[in-house]
């Protein structure tokens, strides 16, 4: 038994006394409730952010039940009896973001969108969300730890690919959180920590590269992220218009649908990227406060079922998934509160929009798939 | 299974370490939130209302101008304009000429528009206001914008109340007119005041009661979004409109007087004896008013201003001519008030003047003379050689002192600002502006209103109103009341304004009655020199021709009107007033180039006393 199982109560303990509805449901309540929570606060101040809309709420209600179907039916899966199938998943993935390179459909300037025939049209990139991190644990699990010099390598390719591939779109907010989602599981992996320095160096020397293949709008964003003065009315607006809007908030907010910044149209996109500058200039520091404690539960949580997995594919991608969670919150609240370069991130289960609920609440059913897969082995030896 | 061991040991390790990470980074976000919410709060407090509300300041509406008669000379009407907050543009100020391109397609915007566009962009302004891009739009090209709105941030139709001229043409020059606010102007006025006005009176009563006529500005505090649009209006000061104004002016009079100088050069001038209102101003050619309210194109101002006709002079008010010999009932005036001249002093007229025997000869207009002349037959006849006579012996300084007190050289209107005062040679001038004594022969072309002296069209009509008086002075002036009020010297209004010259007194009084008797001889008698136009009146009329010599015409050399080209013709002057007796209206006419005064400008005066003392009767 490792130190950190040690230290966190054995949230199942009670299980033992016979398998119930929830254990064979392989449902996992300390994942589901604060998800709930965290629904059920995102529904109240989108009705607001979206400027009092029965409608945008009604939707998204309708998208929360099919993420939560999504996120049911995947923990029914057992992860290791599908894993041969995920290198499939993932070149399915990668021909698809090919194929929007070549036949996209986009909007101001970004080709992300693929239109098949018949089919509503949908972005390949949420796909690698789930794809990368599960290719990678795949890929080092079946190997050597920690892992050798050239499976390192080879693991940086699966992740490197994609994330070109994907900001290239350009999409440079959805190619970091993959490019992380993958970092992380080789972390898990047990990367070599001389390795780690080496990869910060190379990203730190490959930073100046990077800035001249980056797009236009994209370098104009990291100069008004360093100076959001410079620009008050266009680029730097968003930023400062977000800050005004936490910072009027106060302690104890403006109060519910009274935000004068999201209310009169100072604050941008209210509904969906910004949604927590609503949240926090209506409900202030202690409605921001709530929602990150709803948030920490799950981050914690995600971190226990990984330190309690059997093997080391289901750890690897538990720990990925999680901290590929928690990236997506940060690099949102930072952005929003201007400590982050403004990359399209959606704050995660809150901000309208249906892919990325879906793709969250997908790999939130993988976690509790992983932790009902340990919980059955051991229901089976009590039997 | 020890590797086994080592390696979950080594991944519980990094998950730890991940823990530390997580609370490390959740400790930054909620210190920045508590940095942003409760330290900074009441920094981005005050900002968040600033940004919610504005103070709008809403402009007073323009006084009216009305003629005497309650007629409508300037009014205000609605009109619109496509309007740009560069800020608001996509892709901002720089998005300007893809806005332009865009909204070219669905209304007509020409290269003037456009330049005019940019030139007020490049100027100081406040943030977020508007630049007008096209006015007058019509009401097709106000609905193609608002179906196009969606696509158009940034671009706004606003209706704005402008000034309108009912009559565009031929009242400019007594009106003047208000035009856009230009930097220079904006410096001198008060910036309050006029933080939402566009237009500010450029020329003339416009101008002169500028004041008056602007009023108070407004304000409201509104409630807006982000896009400026107005949502709720919180509080409100009314603004107080400015005051109308009535003018002596008679506005069928002033086109009838427009009318008559149609095709010529020339002005007219009209006043009302008893009040010293000006009843008609009229400058020939003229010029509409309208099309400088919202800003002339620049070609359009280059032919006005390179015309040789020069429209843009304001000929009434500046324009200098020699006031030839409608200054000779003055001069006779002059001669016999202050003794030089016996009552009954007469001469015999050979047709020319000489100072010394064998020198130059000063001619009369009439060749070999009139015979027997006095002072009577001197004014109906216009007799040159008499003048002279008279003026030798008087020499500059009294004839100077008396065409002084009838408001020679001098501005006497109260509330034109462009007037000139003209010229009147005394010594003291002469020896200023020429470095020069005065001559003899300088003093024979002053009494017969030549060689240096000078008057604008206004000033003879002044000084004739002074002579239909009998010395009694009025201000004269071109407003008669201020909304209502009755305004009987600017003096009322707390401002400056010329000086009123003093009320003439003669030695003898019937000495009046004399010259006007010889200017009634002018009109009606057997020889008069206007004897045509005075023909065949109901009513008797007084006056004087005159006729301006434009060139020197050399000694012996033979003077033929038609070969000397259009331009070097002579001038003809008139002024006179209606009824004689009981004068009701005092004109002075200057037709430039038209030849003789008899001929060119008396029957204009007599058709407008006609006008004005028979017409209106009827009417």
């Amino acid at each position: 038994m490792a130190d950190f199982q040690r230290f966190v109560p054995d949230a199942s303990s009670f299980l033992r006394r016979g398998p119930s509805i929830l254990a064979r449901s392989r449902i996992d309540l300390w994942l589901l409730l604060p998800v709930l929570g965290i629904m059920g606060l995102g529904l109240v101040v989108l009705y607001s952010g979206a400027g009092a809309s029965q409608e945008a709420v009604d939707r998204q209600v309708l998208r929360y039940a099919i993420a939560t179907l999504g996120m049911l039916v995947m923990a029914q899966i057992n992860l290791r009896e599908v894993e041969r199938f995920v290198p499939v998943f993932y070149l399915l993935g990668v021909l698809l973001l090919v194929a929007v390179l070549l036949f996209g459909v986009g909007a101001k300037g970004a080709q992300r969108w693929l239109q098949i025939f018949g089919l509503p049209r949908f972005q390949p990139s949420e796909l690698l969300k789930l794809a990368v991190p599960l290719t990678v644990a795949w890929y080092l699990s079946g190997r050597a730890s920690p892992p050798s010099f050239g499976n390192t390598l080879v693991a940086f390719i699966i992740v490197a690919l994609p994330v070109v591939l994907i900001a290239k779109q350009p999409d440079l907010g959805t190619a970091i959180l993959i490019g992380a989602s993958g970092i992380f599981v080789i972390f898990f992996g047990g990367l070599l920590w001389r390795y780690v320095v080496l990869a910060m160096l190379v990203g730190a020397a490959g930073l100046p590269v990077l800035w001249t293949f980056m797009h236009a709008y994209q370098k104009q964003r990291v100069m008004t992220f360093l100076d959001p003065e410079s620009d008050p009315l266009g680029a730097g607006w968003n930023i400062i218009q977000s800050k005004i809007a936490i910072g009027s908030g106060g302690v104890s907010g403006k109060g519910w649908l009274q935000g004068t910044q999201s209310h009169l149209d100072f604050l941008p996109e209210t509904h969906t990227d910004f949604i927590i500058a609503v949240l926090a200039e209506e409900f202030g520091l202690l409605g921001v406060l709530l929602l990150l404690f709803l948030y920490s539960f799950i981050l914690l949580r995600g971190l226990i079922i990984a330190g309690k997995a059997r093997d080391s594919f289901s750890r690897m991608l538990a720990a990925g998934l999680t901290l590929t969670f928690f990236v997506y919150l940060v690099v949102n609240i930072g952005m929003v509160s201007g400590l982050l370069p403004v990359v399209g991130v959606p704050l995660p289960l809150v901000s309208y929009g249906g892919t990325s609920a879906v793709t969250l609440m997908l790999s939130i059913g993988m976690l509790m798939s992983i932790r009902a897969q340990r919980t059955s082995k051991r229901l089976r030896k009590v039997r | 299974m020890n590797a086994k061991q080592h390696e979950n040991e080594r991944f519980q390790m990094r998950l730890w370490l991940a823990v530390g990470v997580m609370l490390l980074v959740f400790g930054v976000l909620i210190s920045r939130l508590v940095y942003l919410q409760v330290i900074e709060h009441e920094h981005f407090m005050t900002v968040a209302e600033d940004n919610r509300h504005q103070l709008q300041p809403i402009a007073p509406t323009r006084g009216l101008i009305y003629d005497t008669q309650g007629r409508l000379l300037a009014g205000n009407r609605a009109t619109h304009s496509v309007t740009l907050v560069p800020e608001q543009l996509a892709g901002g100020v720089s998005g300007v000429p893809a806005v332009i391109a865009q909204l070219q397609q669905i209304i007509t915007i020409d290269a003037y528009d456009i330049k005019r566009f940019n030139r007020r962009l490049r100027q100081a302004r406040k943030p977020y206001s508007s630049i007008p891009l096209r006015y007058r739009l019509n009401e097709q090209e106000i609905a193609r914008i608002t179906v196009n709105q969606h696509f158009l941030q940034g671009v706004r139709v606003e209706a704005e109340l402008v000034r309108y001229y009912p009559f565009d043409q031929g009242f400019v020059h007594a009106l003047g007119y208000v035009g856009r606010i230009n930097d220079r102007e904006m410096a001198s006025l008060d910036a309050v005041n006029y933080s939402d006005t566009h237009q500010v009176g450029k020329l003339g009563v416009e101008k002169y009661y500028e004041s008056e006529l602007h009023g108070q500005v407004g304000y409201q505090t509104v409630e807006t979004n982000a896009r400026g649009r107005v949502l709720r209006v919180l509080e409100r000061a009314e603004p107080v409109p400015g005051s109308d104004i009535t003018l002596h002016l008679d506005a069928e009079l002033q086109q009838k007087a427009a009318q008559l100088l149609a095709g010529k050069r020339g002005s007219i001038v009209a006043i009302d004896p008893s009040t010293g209102g000006v009843l008609a101003l009229v400058s020939a050619p003229t010029y509409g008013a309208n099309q400088f309210v919202t800003g002339i194109s620049s070609k359009n101002y280059s032919k006005l201003r390179d015309s040789d006709e020069l429209p843009l002079f304001n000929r009434a008010l500046r324009g200098r001519y020699p006031p030839a010999s409608t200054v000779k009932p003055v001069i006779a005036l002059a001669g016999i008030d202050t003794g030089l001249i016996k009552r009954d002093y007469s001469i015999l007229d050979p047709g020319y003047y000489q100072l010394t025997e064998g020198g130059r000869l000063y001619r009369d207009w009439k060749e070999g003379g009139h015979g027997k002349v006095n002072l009577h037959k001197s004014i109906v006849e216009s007799v040159d050689t008499y003048y002279y006579d008279i003026g030798h012996q008087m020499g500059n300084e009294p004839m100077t002192s008396y065409l002084a007190k009838f408001g020679l050289g001098q501005v006497t209107i109260a509330d034109q600002p462009e007037a000139l005062g003209a010229v009147l040679p005394t010594k003291s001038w002469k020896r200023a502006v020429r470095n020069a004594s005065w001559f003899p022969g300088d003093s024979l072309n002053l009494s017969i209103g030549q060689g240096f002296l000078s008057a604008t069209p206004l000033q003879l009509a002044t000084m004739t109103m002074v002579m239909a008086n009998k010395g009694q002075w009025h201000q004269v002036r071109m407003i008669k009341s201020i909304d209502g009020k009755e305004v009987s010297a600017i003096k009322q209004l707390n401002r400056t304004s010329p000086i009123t010259p003093e009320d003439i007194n003669l030695g003898r009084n019937s000495d009046w009655d004399r010259v006007h008797k010889a200017m009634i001889g002018v009109m009606h008698g057997r020889t008069g020199t206007a004897r045509r136009s005075g023909a065949n009146s109901t009513y008797k009329i007084a006056g004087k021709t005159g006729t301006a010599q434009v060139t020197g015409i050399k000694q012996d050399e033979e003077y033929d009107a038609e070969k000397v080209a259009e331009r070097l013709r002579d001038h003809g002057l008139f002024v006179g007033w209606a009824p004689a007796e009981k004068p009701a209206i005092v004109v002075a006419v200057v037709v430039e180039n038209g030849g003789g005064g008899s001929s060119a400008a008396a029957p204009l005066a007599r058709r407008l006393f006609d006008a004005y003392l028979l017409e209106q009767d009827d009417g």
